[in-house]
């Protein structure tokens, strides 16, 4: 059992890692709380589901158009209904639900709300230390390290990196820079997508695919968020690790856990919160006192 | 004039005539009222009346939201947990106890109090976006221990059996709709009192408020356990009235779905949501009807709610408001847009405004 406990915290913990620092990133640049983040990662384990099952492509190619398409649409959709209305922080967080409700029906009427199955990219166990791990467990892992990576020498070893994360720090001195702000925000806008949508391509083996998929993961990717401290990345990774073990141990230690695991783990933040406010690794904006 | 009924009528009349009929937006909230209260002599479809019913208890639901949020800007993500507190605890006490209907709604606006005033300690200290994130995590607790105890919940199921308030379906209504005009215009008497300036001073910068020598901790508990309440009383009526508590008043949907009634109708005006909800619950259930869209009446309820915003960013009533009145600019306040001089001061408005503010 610890072992499962273990590996299944560090799996869950990866792919929340995922999402929260996606949902981090957008937040810290353009403050805008995203609740279509999740969405976008359901919409992209239906369109892995689609080109793989149905149209018969070859694995690694439908996951890499699944993704510049979600991407894609998330640029559009920025554009089209988020930008409009930027001024009005209000309307950006119901035009975000609204969305989040168009795709989940969207694919409700698509694909029915039946659970959907996908195979996985790669068979067989691997076992270390007595323990077996499916490959495509392991094959999770792996991506979402290489993510994280990826994103980590993004941020901090290329000219976007450095803008993204000047426009988090203060948006009217990047500016006054000579920053193309608004650019910057859509380019957040498609790195932190493409991370949900990497993630939902990669967990669609392991879970089911259905149109509710995203409630369970945007709740608790907000409680990771605000535990780690919003817009801190660093927080973000830490605060998936924690709530996917908290999450693995209840479910693996107490009676009734399936049930209990989101309340155990929306508990501990809220005990962590009661601590200290701003988070784990928050920042205190000067201009949000 | 010695006649005290002819009097009392007189008073009436002229009250009528120089303060609601004179502002179109007061007309109409006159109209509205009168709508609610007379529909089922009018027209006494069961469905109908069903209907408006379920859109009083979501009336009372979207204002408690909008004194939270609106006014004193603590956005709440989980107001579910209110109306699933009072609906859970009314079904439960008129069930394992057998109280009356209307002790039961009593006691479920109580412990919605009690649950807002420990949501609203807890939260003291968190601010914007921590706030509602943070509030999303209450109802899912909630939720997480109904399932992990079902011998006490119910489970999946939920409470079922519960007594109906009234043993007619007018009374039913009528009982419904009369609590409902009594909490909006109750909130609405709040948000404009004194009470309802601080809730506005302390969204806006908190810091100047308890500079300024308030003690914003209580304003901010008393406006907390206020909103509950009122959220509480619609989850017990809720309850009551479809005879069933079950999970679904606690979700995440109805906590999304009340934060979208607030914004569409307008934050920080109470009668925003509820005109929200009179026009969005009743168009739903009506594309709900139709054999084509039943399936996509979520889906139409969302492009319709994303197209108003971006025409109308500040929420329906605000927009609708600017176009049906216009504010004075010597005395501030709201004349109908089509009159030339301000009713109270005699003014210019509009154009002529315009023209004798302007230097010669």
């Amino acid at each position: 059992m610890f072992q499962d406990i273990l590996v299944t915290g560090l799996v869950n913990g990866g792919v929340y890692a995922l999402l929260a620092i996606g949902f981090s990133l957008i937040f810290g640049v353009a403050r805008i709380v995203n609740i279509a983040h999740t969405a976008f990662y359901m919409l992209a384990a239906y369109c892995f589901y689609t080109l793989l099952v149905r149209l018969h492509l070859p694995g690694a190619l439908a996951a890499a158009v699944a993704v510049v398409a979600v991407t894609a649409l998330s640029v559009l959709c920025y554009r089209l209904v988020i930008e409009p209305v930027r001024e009005h922080e209000s309307a950006v967080l119901i035009s975000t639900i609204a969305l989040a409700l168009i795709f989940q029906e969207l694919m409700l009427y698509a694909f029915g709300g039946n659970f959907l199955g996908i195979p996985s990219a790669v068979d067989g166990v691997l076992v270390v230390f007595g323990v077996s791990i499916p490959y495509q467990r392991l094959l999770i892992l792996v991506v979402a390290a290489a993510m994280l990576a990826g994103t980590w020498f993004l941020l901090y070893r290329t000219r976007l990196g450095l803008a993204i994360r000047a426009t988090a720090n203060d948006l009217e001195v990047a500016n006054l820079m000579g920053m193309n702000v608004q650019r910057v925000a859509m380019a957040t806008v498609a790195v932190s997508v493409a991370l949900a949508a990497i993630a939902g391509v990669v967990v669609a083996p392991v879970f089911v695919v259905d149109p509710f998929m995203w409630l369970t993961p945007l709740v608790t990717m907000l409680a990771i968020v605000v535990l780690g401290g919003l817009g801190s990345l660093k927080g973000s990774l830490i605060g998936a690790l924690i709530i996917g073990y908290v999450e693995a141990i209840t479910v693996f230690v107490l009676p009734q856990g399936a049930f209990l695991k989101g309340a155990v783990a929306l508990s501990i933040m809220v005990a962590v919160l009661l601590v200290r406010p701003e988070g784990l690794f928050g920042v205190v904006f000067e201009e949000e006192r | 004039m010695s006649n005290p009924l002819l009097y009392g009528a007189r008073w009436a009349w002229v009250n009528l005539r120089n303060e609601v009929l004179v502002l179109p937006s007061r007309t109409l909230a006159l109209l509205w009222v009168a709508g609610v209260l007379l529909l089922p002599l009018v027209y006494g479809d069961p469905y109908i009346l069903r209907i408006v019913a379920m859109t009083c208890v979501f009336a009372i639901f979207a204002a408690s939201w909008d004194l939270l949020a609106g006014y004193a800007g603590q956005i709440n993500f989980g107001h579910a947990l209110f109306f699933g507190a009072g609906a859970y605890t009314s079904a439960l006490v008129s069930i394992r106890l057998g109280v009356a209907p209307w002790l039961g709604v009593v006691a479920g606006g109580a412990m919605a109090t009690l649950f807002g005033f420990a949501v609203g300690y807890v939260c003291l200290r968190l601010r914007g976006s921590y706030l509602s994130l943070a509030t999303l995590a209450f109802p899912l607790i909630a939720l997480g221990l109904l399932f992990a105890f079902p011998d006490f919940s119910g489970g999946e199921l939920g409470v079922s059996g519960v007594r109906s308030l009234a043993v007619s379906r007018t009374a039913n209504y009528y009982i419904i709709a009369v609590v409902m005009i009594v909490l909006v215009f109750g909130m609405w008497h709040i948000a404009d009192s004194k009470f309802g300036l601080v809730l506005h001073a302390i969204r806006d910068d908190e810091v100047a408020v308890r500079a300024s020598g308030i003690n914003t901790t209580r304003y901010k508990l008393a406006v907390f356990a206020m909103s509950a309440f009122a959220a509480g009383i619609a989850g017990a009526l809720y309850a009551h009235f479809l005879r069933v508590a079950g999970p679904s008043s606690l979700e995440v949907a109805l906590s999304f779905q009340v934060v979208i009634w607030g914004i569409f109708g307008g934050v920080a005006t109470i009668y925003g949501p509820v005109a929200a909800v009179f026009i969005l619950y009743p168009l739903t259930e009506w594309l709900g009807s139709f054999r084509a869209f039943g399936e996509l009446r979520l889906l139409i309820f969302a492009v319709i709610v994303l197209l108003v915003l971006l025409f109308m960013p500040r929420g329906l009533t605000p927009w609708v408001r600017d176009k049906l009145e216009t504010q004075c600019p010597r005395c501030k306040q709201r004349n109908g847009s089509w009159r030339a001089v301000c009713r109270l001061c005699g003014a210019p408005l509009g154009l002529g405004a315009a023209a004798a503010q302007s230097p010669r």
